[in-house]
Formats: structure tokens, C-alpha cells, sequence
């Protein structure tokens, strides 16, 4: 393969050409009450080529890796027929390498039998708890072997493996229907789901008392976030509009952008980075042949640095970062986070709700999105705050805010950081991305809250 | 494929897709990139001993892998009472314009760039982005009850959305459209991007409390219907976390509102002759003057129910069919865009919504941040509100329900619906 490769991206009269290739396999299984709803298999096979010619993008894609001279010519007149004014990539060195998989406990090593095992445990658990109505659980495995080539010499092959599991349980009182759930991940780790037992518990248990829960009056208040909501936080407050090409083609979001300026508190610092190990958005080389590293977004309040790839670095003049991903053969690569984090401060939650006397302690995620100046993000789990201390549970809330005024009003940070691993990333048509995200609990205050 | 699978199973069913896409993508303003992409592949479902096995490739050298895939999985799979259909003559449902073959990517590219350059013409800060695509697949499926379809669906779409940033002031405007005709006019994709524009010109100061909010078509699919439309998903019916469950017959909400899956429009992109699963397509009423008329099943979820398939099967190629809306119509009502809002003395208008469909929508309820909203002031648009989020029960809103716009439209290819404008939507903002 490594020679077709080799000899598909020769004499093609473009000034860039890369190709990608990608095999996988993956397992679903799915629960929806207490039976079956979906085991199934999939195994994928297919490639792109995308070509930088005369100034345009061409790109293509397809099932069955015969006629990749032919899949490269067509990239190549796709780009020529965009034209226009040129387009540059930074210089990347190119590598040759094979990366090894970081694999715990090797999902494809477990039978459909055993993984069915583990995951009724926690059907029975969920049915074992009074007043559920009914249940979802999901579960995925994915390997992915990658292998990249371009025009400048790089020949790099890469395997992962990711796992992931969804659990969600609902109770219903006449009309009302109310639900809890939660979510986890593991980069190539099985093991990481033979241990929900007690989650899963308390999740069905929430979920009838979520029945009894008043909702949250809508408004303003100081809000406390656990880590896992931190990092959504953070990833779709900041994350999204730190990508530079959101920002890259339009010169206000340049200047809005500009790096020295303030976005937080001395006490605000974030990261993101592909490079930190071990974690769902890790990995040694981009979609795009380019190391990964850590890129210090914010340091001390101010922004200090963006996500890049080998275009918009060298649109904007700065090193490429590592973070251009695509979900998979389907599509090209575009700047993405990876593993995203608020650093961690010192104190612990009990130091941050002590001065508070009427706020909402919000806990582990629902979702979020992003317009990057405005921003939500949802909890699975809420709790009023009153005189210091975390009092009644409320339904779950949804939270709101703006870039330029919310991270100002983040003031406090705790040193209990945790990193969360069951989300996924939607940009582009490309959902959901393998990402990680966390912090350590944090105060927002006049967060708006919406409610009833 | 079909006789290597029932000679291990006694039930099976093959689902063949091959797609072609050929986007013209825009960036800032001007063509970034065109696309080619091509998918085929191939789901085997089988039955044995009363349970389903599934299996998906794309690598056509590995048939024999797939059916050994879903052999293995039928011993550990979902327990199915279902009846794969037999073959019959399914509607004529008009899917395929050959025309949208001779468009050629200069016509397309063209298209996008004059859109954009139309636009920009008399509004030269806005930051373009979007796409001006076809889509050509066919389908085919057949069935060890000597079930066949074969059908070929083109789409042509297109999408553009603008950006526009005054300081630290961001606005986001846009529209598409899709159709199974090639698209040559997009006045109304301009002119609707023009009156978002000409509405948010000016930001006011937002308003808290329970409002009368006008739901434009965009702000109903993107805030009602989904948590609607949850109600009658099969699933949620069979598994009892439907509040409409035991319900059909009942008067749900205001007698003005009747809402159709239609998959029988010709032309329109959510159509096709039969469902995913073979099952011929028809017109039913979800709701019809306000009373729950019928729910959305596949072949799975209706025989557990124990009622025949809605033929609304739906599935994309990497999973079992599940029940879904298909192409869906709100029937027209008696008011006019323009007098709903002279109507209103103190409320908003929610054109866009930010993270819409993460809150209970099970229960109906909706929780969204407005993205693009307008402020009406004395029966006037006054400006854009921002930092304001929406919250309430679809069924409650839909019950209390001051009128229905007089004008559908489209959106999309699989729902037209017009204005409806509700009192008490519970609005809260950061001032």
C-alpha cells in the first residue's frame, strides 16, 4: 500500500497533495428499557486525497482505495477550478512513523457476550430503583487505523481506539417525565466502563427526584460549576472562538482576538492541548501530518495563544499547533480543540459556596453550543446554594453567557481538577469529535440562568 | 449477499446506498474548495430465533465478514416480533429531476458568488460562509419476503450564513434551501437573509418576564417541534415516556393547529415512494385540529406496539431503522405575519435559537438561548435583543396559542410551517 500511496502522490503538478486512508471496526450496542434495542458492527474502509493547486482547495472522497492516481487528478482540477488568491500552508518537517496504540484493556479483545455482561448489570441496577419509567444505555467501541501521506515526504501511520458509554434513565409522574443520565470515555480502555455501578445508582435514583424538584426561577446568579460542567464551560465559552479559523478570515475577530488581550482574573489560565497524554483528544501527529503539542491559551487572564492549522498559521503568522482533525475519511481537516482545561487554583468547593448565599450549585453536563460570542451550556444536575451551603435539588438548569463578560466574572478558581471524558465535539457537518475537557469547580457570578 | 445470509438465517434484509455529493464550499466570502465524495455500502439485517442481527460495511471485498458480523450479533441481539414487508406497488413519489444532473460546478459556483455578491452589494462588512451543493443516491432494498426498492433521490441545496461584527457586537443571519428541482433563483434565500438584517440593525435592551413570543418558521422547528414531535416517536410510545401515551383521540392542543408527515410531495427532499424499510409511504395526521390523530412507527416499535408500521422507518446506513418524522406540514392559519405583530405590545420574536434540544424534551419542555430574536414594542419590531434565553413546555405554549400565520413555508426539505405566536412564554435576560 505504502508504494501505491507513494506513487499516487508523484507528478501531479499541485503545490500540496495529501492523502488519507482509514480502516476501521466498531461495536454498538444499545439498551433502550430493559431490552435490546441495537447490537451492530461496523467496518469502514475508504480514504480522501485533498489537493492545494493554482490558489483552491480540491478535495475528494470514497469507499475502495483502487484509482488513487485517478482520486488525485480529480482533487487536483477541483482545486484548480477554485482558483483565486494563493493560499499557503506553514512548513511542517515531515515524518515517517508508525505510532503504536495507547491501549488499557483492548475492547476488541472482549466478546459481544462479556460487554452484553457488564452493561445488564447496570440495566438491573436502573430497574432495581422505584418509580423508573424506562431507560436508554449505549454503548461504542471504534478502532481507527489512519494512515497519512503527503506530497512533502510524510508517511505516517496511526491507531486508536476510543470506548464510550451513555446512560440515561427516566422516571415519569402522570404527564411528567423527568430524567438523569450520565456519560464517559476512555481513550483505547474498556475497563472504564465495569465501574459505574454506584454512578448508575445515584443516576436512578436522581431521576425520581428530579420529579419532586422545583425549577430554578430564571435569572441572574452566582453559579458554581463542578469540574466536568467547568470544562463544557470553558471549552464552548472560550475553546471554539480560540480556533483560528473562526477568526482567521475576518479582520474585526482578528483584532477582538488579538493576542495580550484580557479575558479573565490573574487566576485564569487554559490550555488545550493534543499532546497531553492519555486522554480522548490525544494523539502524536494531526490529520494533517503536524506534531501535536500544548498550547497555552490564557495564561495569568490574557490570551496568549490559538489552535492552528498548517493554513491559518501561516495566514496569521504563527506556529501551527497540531489541531487540524477530521472525524474521519469523509471529511478534511479542520481546527479543532483537543483536551481543553481550566488550571487548577487551590480551595476546594466548600471554599468557594462559603461566602454565597443564594446561587445554584450546577453539576455534570447535558450539552452546549456556541455562536462564540454568545454561548449555553446545560446540566444534567442543579442544586439551589443558600447561606453557604448546597440545599435542594432543582430540575436540570441551562446556563447562558456572553465571552466578553462572563469569563471576566469568573472569580474564583479551586484546585480539585478533573477532566471529563464522556463528550463529544460538533463543528462543521463533523460530530461528535473525540474530545476531552475539565477544570476544577468554579465560580461565575451573575451567570444568566434560564427557568420558569 | 441475500442468499449467503438465509443460509444462516431464516429472515433478512440488504440495504445497498450510493451517494455522490458534489459541495462547492464558501469561506469568507469566495469559493474555498470543491468537494467530490462518494459512499457506497451496505447493511445486512437478519432475524434468528426471534432476534435481530445488524451489520454495516463499506468494503465490498468483506461480504462474508458482514454476514458472519451479524450472524454472530443475532445471538446477543434485540428481541423483534417484525415482519419484514413483502413486495408491493408502493405510490409513484417523484424524487429525481435529471435536470439537477446537467448542472454543471461553474453554474453552482456561480450561483453561491452572486448571492453573495448581491447581498454584499449593499452590506460589504458581512462575512460569508456556506455551500451550494447536489446530492445524487440510490437506493436499494430487498427482503427474503421478496420485498424490492429501487429509487434514486437528487438534492440540490443551498446554504449560506453571514456574519457581522460591530466592536464586540456579533450577528448571525442566514438561510437555505433544498429541493429535488435544481435551484437557479435565490431571491428568497437574499431577501430573507436582507430582512433578518434589516431587523437586527439596531440592538435594544431585552425584556424579562411571560411574554407573548411570534415563533417565526425558523423559531417553530427550532424551539416546538422537536420537543413536540418527541411525543410521538414510536420508541418513546412503546417504552411509556411519551406523555401522549393512551392519548390518540384526545385534544392535545389548540383546535387550530393540525400538523401532517406527508412523504408523498413530490419533489420535496424528505420524500420517497416507500419508507427505509420497504413499507409504502403515505399521508397521515400527527395532529388534526388539535387532537392526537396518529404516531410514527418502523416496523420494530409496531409490532411491539402492536399496530402496523406508519412507514416512518428511518435510518442512514451505519444503523437500524428507528421511527422518524418524515416530511412534515403545519397547515396555514388566518393571520398575517404583519398583524400578529401589531398585536403584540410588549414580547419578542425568535427567528434562531442556541442550544435548543438539550433540556427535557421528553416532556415537551424547551430551553434555548435566542440567537436572533427582535423586540416588539407597540405592535412594532424595535431592534435585536441578545443575552436572552426562552423556556416552556411545547404543549402548554401550543395551548395557549394567540394565532396561526397565514403563510407556510418551507424549510429545508422536510418541514413547512407558518408563524405561530404564543402568549406566556417565559423570557429571561441579562440586562
Amino acid at each position: 500500500m505504502r508504494d501505491r500511496i507513494s506513487k499516487a502522490l508523484k507528478g501531479h503538478n499541485a503545490e500540496y497533495v495529501e492523502i488519507r486512508l482509514e480502516e476501521s471496526q466498531g461495536t454498538q450496542i444499545r439498551y433502550r428499557g430493559r431490552e435490546l434495542e441495537e447490537t451492530g458492527r461496523t467496518s469502514d474502509l475508504g480514504g480522501n486525497v485533498r489537493a492545494l493547486a493554482g490558489g483552491g482547495w480540491g478535495f475528494v472522497s470514497f469507499n475502495g482505495l483502487d484509482e488513487l492516481p485517478d482520486r488525485v487528478a480529480q482533487a487536483v482540477s477541483h482545486a484548480r477550478l477554485v482558483g483565486g488568491e494563493r493560499i499557503s500552508l506553514t512548513q511542517v518537517e515531515p515524518h515517517q512513523e508508525t505510532v503504536a496504540p495507547e491501549i488499557g484493556k483492548d475492547p476488541r479483545g472482549i466478546s459481544i457476550g462479556e460487554k452484553k455482561r457488564v452493561l445488564d448489570e447496570y440495566i438491573d441496577i436502573i430497574w432495581s430503583t422505584p418509580g423508573i419509567q424506562t431507560s436508554t444505555l449505549g454503548y461504542g467501541d471504534r478502532y481507527r487505523k489512519v494512515t497519512f501521506a503527503n506530497s512533502e515526504g510524510s508517511y505516517i501511520e496511526q491507531e486508536k481506539v476510543d470506548v464510550t458509554v451513555g446512560i440515561s434513565a427516566m422516571a415519569r409522574d402522570g404527564g411528567d417525565v423527568q430524567q438523569a443520565g450520565l456519560s464517559v470515555g476512555s481513550m483505547g480502555d474498556f475497563s472504564v466502563t465495569q465501574t459505574l455501578h454506584d454512578d448508575v445508582r445515584e443516576v436512578a435514583t436522581r431521576a425520581g427526584e428530579l420529579l419532586k424538584a422545583p425549577q430554578v426561577k430564571g435569572g441572574e446568579y452566582t453559579v458554581v460549576l463542578d469540574p466536568i460542567l467547568a470544562g463544557v464551560f470553558i471549552h464552548e465559552a472560550f475553546g471554539h472562538l480560540s480556533e483560528a479559523d473562526h477568526v482567521y478570515e475576518s479582520d474585526r475577530l482578528t483584532e477582538i482576538m488579538v493576542l495580550g488581550r484580557r479575558f479573565g482574573g490573574p487566576h485564569l489560565n487554559v490550555v488545550d492541548g493534543g499532546a497531553i497524554p492519555g486522554l480522548r483528544g490525544s494523539y502524536k501527529y494531526d490529520d494533517e501530518g503536524t506534531p501535536a503539542t500544548r498550547t497555552t491559551l490564557i495564561r495569568e487572564g490574557e490570551l496568549v495563544g490559538r489552535l492552528h492549522s498548517r493554513e491559518t498559521a501561516a495566514k496569521m503568522g504563527e506556529t501551527p499547533s497540531g489541531n487540524a482533525r477530521a472525524i474521519s475519511y469523509r471529511f478534511p481537516p479542520i481546527v479543532r480543540m483537543t483536551n481543553t482545561l481550566i488550571e487548577p487554583g487551590s480551595g476546594t468547593l466548600q471554599d468557594l459556596i462559603a461566602d454565597v448565599k443564594e446561587g445554584v450549585y450546577a453539576r455534570n453536563w447535558y450539552g452546549g453550543m456556541t455562536s462564540m460570542e454568545m454561548f449555553t451550556f446545560s446540566a444534567r444536575e442543579a442544586y439551589m446554594i443558600r447561606d453557604g451551603k448546597v440545599a435542594e435539588l432543582l430540575r436540570p438548569v441551562m446556563l447562558s453567557g456572553n465571552l466578553f463578560t462572563t469569563l471576566e466574572n469568573l472569580d474564583a478558581i479551586a484546585g480539585d481538577l478533573d477532566m471529563n471524558q464522556g463528550g463529544g465535539c460538533g463543528n462543521g457537518g463533523q460530530s461528535p469529535l473525540p474530545v476531552s475537557n475539565g477544570s476544577p469547580h468554579i465560580r461565575i457570578q451573575k451567570c444568566l440562568v434560564g427557568g420558569t | 449477499m441475500l442468499d449467503r445470509a438465509l443460509k444462516v438465517a431464516p429472515e433478512a434484509e440488504v440495504f445497498h446506498v450510493v451517494t455522490r455529493e458534489t459541495p462547492a464550499i464558501f469561506e469568507a466570502n469566495r469559493l474555498k474548495m470543491l468537494e467530490t465524495r462518494e459512499t457506497a455500502g451496505v447493511a445486512l439485517r437478519l432475524i434468528k430465533d426471534g432476534r435481530l442481527g445488524f451489520a454495516v460495511t463499506t468494503n465490498m471485498e468483506d461480504i462474508g465478514g458482514l454476514v458472519d458480523n451479524a450472524v454472530e450479533l443475532a445471538a446477543f441481539g434485540a428481541a423483534t416480533c417484525l415482519e419484514l414487508p413483502a413486495h408491493t406497488e408502493p405510490p409513484p413519489v417523484a424524487v429525481y429531476d435529471p435536470a439537477i444532473e446537467k448542472i454543471s460546478v461553474d453554474d453552482m459556483v456561480h450561483l453561491g458568488q452572486s448571492l453573495i455578491d448581491g447581498i454584499r452589494a449593499t452590506s460589504s462588512e458581512l462575512l460569508f460562509e456556506g455551500r451550494v451543493s447536489k446530492t445524487v443516491s440510490t437506493i436499494s432494498l430487498l427482503n427474503s419476503r421478496g420485498g424490492e426498492v429501487t429509487y434514486t433521490k437528487g438534492v440540490f441545496g443551498v446554504g449560506m450564513e453571514a456574519m457581522l461584527v460591530r466592536g464586540e457586537d456579533m450577528l448571525f443571519v442566514g438561510e437555505h434551501e433544498s429541493s429535488c428541482h435544481p435551484i437557479s433563483d435565490t431571491t428568497a434565500i437574499r431577501e430573507s437573509i436582507e430582512e433578518q438584517l434589516e431587523l437586527a440593525k439596531t440592538v435594544v435592551e431585552p425584556v424579562t418576564g411571560s411574554l407573548p413570543v411570534i415563533f417565526t418558521p425558523h423559531g417553530v422547528a427550532g424551539t416546538l417541534l422537536g420537543p413536540l414531535l418527541a411525543g410521538f416517536n414510536g420508541r418513546n410510545i412503546v417504552q411509556g415516556s411519551s406523555p401522549l401515551v393512551g392519548r390518540l383521540g384526545e385534544t392535545i392542543i389548540d383546535q387550530r393547529i393540525s400538523i401532517w408527515d406527508d412523504p408523498t410531495i413530490p419533489y420535496v427532499p424528505g420524500s420517497s415512494t416507500t419508507d427505509d424499510e420497504g413499507v409504502p409511504s403515505r399521508r397521515k395526521a400527527l395532529i388534526e385540529r388539535g387532537v392526537a390523530s396518529s404516531f410514527l412507527y418502523d416496523l420494530q416499535t409496531a409490532c411491539q406496539a402492536g399496530v402496523t408500521s406508519t412507514g416512518n422507518g428511518s435510518r442512514s446506513l451505519g444503523s437500524l431503522p428507528a421511527p422518524s418524522a418524515s416530511v412534515l406540514v403545519i397547515d396555514e392559519g388566518d393571520v398575517s405575519y404583519a398583524d400578529m405583530i401589531s398585536d403584540v405590545k410588549d414580547g419578542i420574536i425568535v427567528e434562531r435559537l442556541l442550544g435548543a434540544g438539550q433540556g427535557n424534551v421528553l416532556a415537551g419542555d424547551f430551553n434555548a438561548n435566542v440567537l436572533l430574536g427582535y423586540r416588539i414594542s407597540n405592535g412594532k419590531p424595535s431592534g435585536r435583543v441578545k443575552n436572552t434565553m426562552i423556556s416552556g413546555n411545547a404543549y402548554q405554549a401550543l395551548n395557549n396559542l394567540a394565532a396561526v400565520g397565514s403563510q407556510a413555508r418551507w424549510l429545508g426539505g422536510s418541514l413547512k410551517t407558518p408563524a405561530l405566536y404564543c402568549r406566556g412564554i417565559s423570557v429571561a435576560a441579562r440586562s
